[in-house]
């Protein structure tokens, strides 16, 4: 394409993109600010990109009661690995069953895997049998099993294994190689860029779910990160709404400040915003295949 | 080739061929077994809605309600549910009118963008907010618009001005809630248009550019036509999806606040609220009936109404 003029209309473009850009990035600084800002300049000053008095006050505190964010971070990170790891496997080999053409009733599995993509029982059925038939109310396997299956990723999945060249079943076939080697063995193995998307999709699924530990989860030691932070905030949100009276002013005192909650945003959301640069463009990728279908 | 025609042959008979594909059976099962428990379990659950729910009973055990309408009665004569049917209805037609324009937009201004690192940056960001929980979201939103160390009221007392208790009023929320839809949603929803975008034929730009056409005549007479059927199919299946809302991003974003409920409260916080703060199983279950069932029935003219702007665009 030969170059073309800085014209007014593309400076224009500059300017509403980057200033986008800049709102979606804000109040990531301002929290990261905001957690290295004193409680009193906090109310001073409000929170600022820059710190009105610097301290890692709030960072001391969480650090000397450590315990209830080390046990959320153990949580999170067991339901994570073991979520993510189980989950690829099953959906993949669902995957792997759908892509094969020649297999009797595959017809009806593929419809009885869409159906649940477009059709729900909606929270309450679903929370009765959770709680009823599945004995799930907190069991620490309820952070996991649920979201186990996912239909959109088996479907992912399938259309990756069914690109993949039928002679490579054939002739591992007759070599002697079962379903599950062939799958285990070849397509898995070949699948690598749609396995790490899903994969990755999976995973902040399972890190940054707090649905099922608000529905089924009471016991404090099963709670994952994010609903460790929702309960901290939970107690915090009313008081700041109205004008603070002198009781609610004392309350106030006595709760976390807002640096601390920010710096819990921090110690918890830290770790996706450092893998971002690295593991964005699978995400993107995903999306792109997959999206308009969604 | 011809042993192998033979081996197929010889596959006939239904015992071979199910000792050659009891494996894929196998294979299946985990992901069938556990769609049976957390899908098809909870939609034969939508029951309950004509029960009369007993723990005891539970879903199949527990006796049918009479008059078997009961539980939509109570519903119906219930000025909460209703609130929350018009306030999900009309959030998502916000949604969908600003979250699509905003996001189509974006894609056309991305994809104009020359400067490769501008471009690749810019993209990052935008898509960054989607990576954060809803839970974050929130605190992100108390951080802006808290009454007393938040940044907006900071704002508005540095020009002179009242601050506003947001959490008290209603009145802004549906604002609120768009651009906060935006923010979090524009950056994924562009990458769609966009993988849109570069799927078109350059060779239609660069004959549009022979004839002497402006970038924007270009834009409005090539892109936007060629990502029609895009943008009808995805805004249709957007559509079939307006029952339900984003649980968390309104039980987060709106901290549960009761004076926001006029505005801001939707089916789906008032089905979690019904079932969890209340404990009412009946009022919740046919809230969630009636959602489900609209739903069911959306979906299929969605899915039909893709189908017919563009073949093959249909899920089923």
């Amino acid at each position: 394409m030969r170059k073309r003029k800085i014209t007014v209309g593309y400076v224009v473009v500059l300017l509403f993109v980057c200033s986008f850009a800049l709102i979606c990035l804000y109040p990531f600084l301002l929290v990261i600010s905001g957690s290295f800002t004193t409680n009193a300049a906090a109310i001073k000053y409000g929170f600022r990109l820059i710190p009105g008095e610097f301290t890692t006050a709030s960072y001391k505190t969480l650090f000397k009661d450590f315990s209830s964010i080390a046990n959320g971070y153990k949580v999170t990170v067991f339901v994570t690995v073991i979520g993510t790891a189980g989950s690829l496997l099953i959906n993949s080999m669902m995957a792997y069953v759908l892509s094969r053409t020649n297999l009797p009733g595959r017809k009806v599995i593929n419809i009885y895997v869409l159906i649940t993509m477009l059709f729900n029982g909606g929270m309450v059925p679903w929370y009765i049998v959770c709680t009823r038939y599945l004995y799930l109310q907190n069991n620490i396997l309820a952070l996991i099993i649920p979201m186990l299956v996912n239909a959109w990723n088996i479907f992912l999945i399938r259309n990756f294994f069914a690109s993949i060249s039928i002679s490579m079943y054939e002739s591992a076939l007759l070599d002697g190689a079962g379903e599950f080697t062939i799958f285990s063995k070849i397509y898995a193995p070949l699948s690598k860029p749609v396995m790490a998307t899903v994969l990755l999709f999976t995973a902040l699924g399972y890190w940054n779910d707090w649905w099922h530990g608000l529905m089924l989860i009471e016991d404090r030691n099963m709670q994952p990160l994010q609903m460790l932070l929702r309960s901290v905030i939970s107690n915090i949100q009313f008081l700041q709404t109205a004008d603070p009276s002198p009781e609610i002013q004392a309350l106030m005192a006595s709760v976390p400040g807002d640096g601390l909650k920010m710096a819990l945003v921090v110690l918890t959301t830290g770790p996706i915003i450092l893998l971002y640069p690295f593991v964005q463009r699978y995400f993107v990728a995903g999306i792109m295949v997959g999206g308009v279908k969604e | 080739m011809n042993s192998k025609k033979k081996k197929m042959k010889s596959s006939h008979s239904a015992g071979v061929k199910l000792k050659r594909f009891y494996p894929l059976y196998i294979m299946a099962l985990p992901a069938m077994v556990l769609l049976f428990l957390f899908s098809y379990l909870p939609l034969a659950g939508l029951t309950i809605a004509f029960k009369e729910y007993k723990f005891s009973g539970g879903i199949f055990g527990s006796p049918w309600i009479t008059p078997w309408y009961k539980n939509f009665e109570i519903l119906f004569n219930n000025s909460a549910a209703f609130n929350a049917i018009r306030n999900t209805l009309f959030l998502n037609a916000l949604f969908i009118i600003f979250g699509t324009s905003f996001a189509l937009l974006l894609a056309i201004c991305f994809n104009e963008i020359r400067h490769k690192w501008v471009k690749k940056i810019s993209q990052s960001l935008t898509f960054l907010p989607y990576f954060i929980s809803t839970v974050v979201v929130g605190i992100f939103a108390a951080g802006l618009l808290g009454y007393e160390t938040g940044t907006i009221n900071r704002i508005i007392e540095s020009f002179g001005g009242e601050k506003i208790a947001f959490y008290m009023e209603a009145g802004y929320w549906p604002l609120i809630m768009v651009i906060v839809n935006i923010w979090k949603g524009a950056g994924y929803s562009a990458i769609v248009y966009l993988a849109s975008i570069t799927g078109i034929d350059p060779t239609y730009y660069e004959a549009a550019e022979i004839d002497g056409a402006s970038r924007f005549r270009q834009i409005w007479n090539i892109t936007l036509p060629l990502l029609r059927s895009t943008i009808i199919v995805l805004t249709i299946m957007s559509i079939g999806r307006i029952m339900n809302s984003d649980f968390g991003l309104f039980y987060n974003v709106t901290g549960d606040m009761p004076p926001l409920y006029p505005t801001v409260d939707v089916i789906d916080t008032y089905i979690y609220r019904a079932l969890r703060q209340m404990g009412d199983i009946g009022i919740s279950s046919a809230a969630g009936f009636f959602q489900s069932i609209v739903g069911f029935v959306l979906v299929l003219i969605s899915n039909k109404a893709a189908d017919r702007f563009e073949k093959g665009s249909a899920l089923f």
